[in-house]
């Protein structure tokens, strides 16, 4: 093989290619011995112990429920366990006719005939050994079974553990709920894990930490005759077991391994008082510790019941709650879209501080509207007749329109946009739990793509000036809107919101406790600017003209907050807004952010009433009861 | 070369027409012995499909598309493959992307193009066109290998390989790389290199473990020890046994078998059909199959070693061999001695591409055979 003369040397080559032949021959010759001599192992030698497997007698393999970890708040209140139950249970191979036996258990009252066609689809997905359940029964309904067994071979009773949540609706949001496994579901998981359980987390918490939660199946070998009657189990003793075999101890068990324990830093006093103070409204409430992040309180409402999933909803059960106009389902703290209105004043104030645009001391004068030099567009004041001589602070206590209209031109929406960003608005949060939206922050690009006709795509002066009073394009998420919050309590210091603060295992009891995430700190800012902020919003719970300080009087300790009022309904030039005259669903979005104490702040909330009116009025009292709750303690779980 | 069309004409020549009929290609063993593992396959299959004809009737057309693939492939004169190999290859490996990019789901991997009247793997297809590419690598190049080529070569039939693996197709891309690492070491590959790669190729396999997906794992964890997970991946193994052990040496019966009529065995009609006909037919019957195929490879290497050039010998000792492994790899798996990789039983297994790329490769087998001339060296 000289590289010089790459000649072939046919001869040569034919040679090493037939020697290389007969060696894949003898090669291919050994395998099939090897395979043959395997057949033969499993075919004569151990005919029959297969033999009996196969035909008379089977094995089985009763899978084992691990059980699901439990649930606590921060302070060891159970939010989830665990219950007694009574499940139907079904084992297809042993039916001989599923369409009979499915409506003889509707005639008795025990499966809802309107479930008829996806129960017997759902049967038929599962292996003929799988015991399927079909349904959890109340005790009566055990019971009228059980006199009835003998005429249903193939379903059985048994007691189960049923997802128990002792707050009810006041959880459901956050917790989520368990409910039958989906067919898409079942291409995702390994089946195997969830031979003796049905269920799966479907939303919050039960569906995000669903791997931590449920644990790991167990299994007992038995051998069944053909009518799946138990004739052998390693729990038997040998001298009741219907027959000795010469396998029997080769039957095993293992024990499933229950899921591990969650602990939450919800603290289940602020999610009562939130979720009581909205109670009757459509709207969301989220209180966050400022120094770790953790979600103290995290409501939506209306809320849903989440036990009524885990018992079983009936499709008529879950077409009501999601026909519902007020949209229970619908997870408003992660996922609601709202303009923040004058929320977003303290945020923008801060920008202009940052950017040195304006003098904080600077008075203007606010005549009830503005306009745009060249134009005759008059955007209005909330306060028609003007609120006089402005600077800073006191346009955020009194929330002067006008001066954030001067002040949202002066640093025109490309300072603002990537501004509000690093507060974390404009984009998911990235809390423990799915199903957050984004929210927006608009900008010249964004306005560039999201329209189709050229004339929409150039971003205009006057969509500037009302982003300086929160309304216009931006959109906020409850949740975003107490993260900001938080950030502004912490001068700068971003913490991830979070849900789950430490697992337990429920075996050993070790606890491990998750560190809170840093996210990137705000920006060189002077902590001055910090610090006017801060007391411009303690101007708005206390001082003379400060637009929230009737729903904070009172308050044994220091809040810093702001009132939003967010227009749903756009109104005319020269109308006048009649919160009577106008539908309800068309009222204004009321909206409160705050943190407290103000001079150490260990909670940040944010709340938002879907056409509650104004901020003031509509949302800033949910928020005293939340602070309430948490500063002063008066409110108790058992109450 | 260019006289190739007189040499036909010429004495020697004439003497091979007893492998043509009326100037048609075509080789009596191979088309003999696959129509008998089909047949069986097909009285096989009848049972697994629980005695239904409509599927019956698919598998049919399967069948006749195949044998109708297989007759036209060995018209085409082996030059001629030559010349296609490469762009054969490099179309192959456009759909195979185009497969990445907007394939369609089945069964949980992205593995079929759909083009309207009916979808194929183009992963199938790579199974002839890695070792046609190897072989028209090597056909000029003196031979063994060097060092440098058997990179080029690797190249070759890992990137396929690799395409493959993440559809995911764990079994079909090990399968496609064998065929081309086959082809190679029949070229020559030297001893010392085959070790090399041997322990390169086994060095990876931690790396290939952290790559792979959780279910693929579950089947190796599950080969190794079918107890540890018996309601997941364990069980198929654990039932194909009971099902295979339970047959004996005479079998169930045809249309008999507990195992797969109660359903306990899962994929009848496909990768585990080798269990049905071990429950039904016996020891017996596995070892007639079992003595089809070996004919078959038989008969190929046969061609192989009757072959006149680099390329057709090359090819034809490729293909044989990897045919033997499609049959080693499933029969292995069904009884136990090897990893669950989802490779059908060739020829018998329900299911079109894998049928029609086979006879497709005989195809060329039989080119290569009736081709062939005696050369005046």
């Amino acid at each position: 093989m000289n590289a010089a003369v790459p000649l072939k040397d046919h001869w040569k080559e034919q040679k090493l290619f037939l020697s290389r032949l007969i060696a894949a021959g003898v090669i291919i010759l050994t395998l099939t011995g090897v395979l043959i001599w395997r057949l033969f192992q499993l075919q004569v030698v151990e005919y029959q112990v297969f033999s009996e497997l196969s035909q008379g007698n089977r094995l089985r393999i009763e899978p084992l429920p691990p059980t699901r970890g439990l649930i606590f708040d921060r302070n060891g209140t159970v939010l989830a366990e665990n219950r007694p139950a009574w499940e139907l249970i079904i084992t297809p191979e042993q039916i001989t006719n599923l369409e009979d036996s499915l409506r003889s258990l509707e005639g008795l009252g025990l499966v809802d005939p309107a479930e008829h066609e996806s129960l017997f689809e759902s049967i038929r997905s599962y292996r003929g050994f799988e015991r399927v359940k079909l349904v959890n029964l109340t005790e009566t309904q055990a019971a009228r079974f059980a006199v009835r067994r003998h005429h249903f071979p193939g379903v059985d009773i048994q007691e189960g553990l049923i997802r128990y949540y002792p707050f009810g609706e006041l959880t459901g949001h956050a917790i989520g709920y368990l409910a039958s496994i989906s067919p898409a579901e079942l291409q995702r998981i390994n089946r195997g894990d969830y031979a003796a359980t049905s269920l799966i987390g479907k939303s919050g918490i039960e569906r995000s930490y669903e791997d931590t939660l449920h644990g790991s199946v167990g299994y007992r070998q038995q051998v069944v005759n053909a009518q799946g009657r138990v004739l052998l189990d390693p729990a038997m003793p040998a001298s009741v077991a219907p027959i000795s075999e010469s396998s029997q101890g080769s039957l095993e068990t293992r024990w499933p391994v229950p899921g591990d324990n969650i602990v939450l830093g919800l603290d289940i006093r602020l999610q009562t008082a939130a979720h009581e103070a909205l109670e009757g409204q459509r709207g969301a409430a989220v209180a966050i510790e400022p120094a770790t992040g953790d979600v103290l309180a995290l409501v939506s409402t209306p809320a849903f019941d989440p036990n009524r999933f885990a018992v079983g909803l009936s499709r008529a059960e879950f077409q009501m709650l999601n026909s519902d106009p007020d949209e229970p389902l619908f997870h408003r703290a992660l996922a609601g879209h709202y303009p923040p209105g004058s929320t977003i004043k303290p945020f923008l104030g801060l920008a202009a501080l940052h950017s040195d645009v304006l003098e904080p001391e600077r008075r203007a004068m606010c005549y009830g509207h503005f306009v745009l030099p060249g134009n005759s567009h008059r955007y209005r004041d909330w306060k028609p007749q003007g609120h006089g001589l402005m600077d800073l602070h006191e346009s955020i206590v009194q929330s002067c329109d006008v001066y954030f209209y001067q002040l949202a031109v002066s640093l025109g929406i490309d300072y603002m946009g990537p501004f509000l960003r690093e507060f974390g608005f404009g984009a998911r949060t990235g809390i423990d739990i799915s199903g957050e939206n984004t929210g927006l922050v608009p900008s010249r690009e964004w306005k560039r793509s999201q329209f189709s006709r050229r004339e929409d795509q150039v971003w205009f002066p006057g969509e500037t000036v009302i982003t300086g009073i929160g309304q216009g394009f931006t959109l906020v998420t409850p949740l975003q809107l107490a993260h900001a919050t938080a950030t502004m309590a912490a001068a700068g210091q971003r913490l991830q919101p979070r849900l789950v603060i430490a697992t337990e295992n429920s075996t050993t009891g070790e606890v491990v406790e998750s560190a809170p995430a840093m996210l990137d700190v705000l920006g060189d800012i002077d902590p001055l600017h910090w610090e006017r902020i801060g007391e411009a919003m303690i101007g708005v719970t206390e001082g003379l003209q400060g637009t929230s300080r009737i729903a904070m009087r009172g308050a044994p300790y220091t809040v810093a907050g702001k009132t939003g009022t967010a227009q749903v309904f756009s109104i005319g030039q020269d109308e006048e807004y009649d919160a009577e005259e106008i539908d309800e669903r068309l009222r204004d979005h009321a909206l409160f952010i705050a943190y407290a104490p103000a001079e150490d702040p260990t909670i940040a909330v944010a709340v938002v009433v879907e056409n509650g009116g104004g901020g003031s009025a509509g949302a800033a009292p949910v928020a005293r009861k939340i602070l309430d709750a948490y500063l002063v303690g008066e409110m108790d779980v058992d109450e | 070369m260019s006289t190739s069309s007189l040499e036909l004409d010429v004495g020697p020549a004439a003497a091979l027409r007893s492998l043509r009929f009326r100037g048609i290609v075509m080789d009596v063993p191979i088309v003999l012995t696959t129509f008998a593992i089909c047949g069986l396959g097909f009285v096989v299959l009848y049972s697994a499909v629980g005695e239904s004809s409509s599927l019956m009737i698919r598998q049919a057309i399967r069948f006749a598309v195949a044998m109708l693939v297989f007759g036209l492939v060995a018209q085409v004169s082996p030059r001629t493959l030559r010349m296609w190999s490469p762009w054969i290859f490099c179309v192959t490996l456009v759909l195979l992307g185009l497969v990445m990019v907007n394939g369609v789901m089945g069964g949980g991997a992205q593995r079929w193009l759909d083009l309207g009247i009916f979808r194929f793997q183009p992963s199938e297809i790579m199974k002839i066109s890695v070792p046609m590419m190897v072989a028209w690598f090597l056909h000029e190049r003196p031979l063994p290998p060097t060092f440098g080529q058997v990179l080029v070569l690797l190249l070759i039939f890992c990137v396929p390989g690799f395409l493959i693996a993440r559809q995911p197709d764990l079994g079909t891309a090990l399968l496609v790389m064998a065929s081309g690492g086959l082809t190679v070491i029949l070229a020559g590959l030297s001893l010392r290199l085959i070790a090399i790669l041997g322990v390169f190729a086994l060095s990876a396999i931690p790396i290939l473990w952290h790559y792979m997906l959780d279910y693929q794992r579950a089947r190796v964890v599950a080969f190794l020890n079918p107890e540890s997970d018996p309601l997941g991946a364990g069980y198929n193994i654990i039932q194909s046994k009971i099902a295979l052990g339970s047959g004996g040496l005479f079998g169930k019966g045809w249309l008999n078998g507990t195992q797969a009529h109660l359903e306990f065995l899962p994929e009848r009609s496909t990768d585990f059909i080798f269990a049905v006909m071990g429950e039904e037919l016996g020891l017996l019957g596995l070892l007639v199959l079992l003595g089809l195929y070996l004919l078959l490879v038989g008969r190929g290497l046969y061609i192989a070693a009757q072959a006149q050039d680099t390329f057709t010998r090359l090819l034809a000792g490729g293909l044989s061999l990897t045919f033997f492994v499609y049959v080693f790899v499933n029969a292995g798996m069904v009884c136990g001695l090897l990893p669950i990789v989802g490779v059908p039983l060739p020829l018998v297994s329900a299911g079109g591409t894998s049928m029609v790329t086979l006879m497709a490769g005989f195809g060329i087998l039989a080119a290569i055979h009736g081709n062939r001339r005696l050369l005046v060296s």
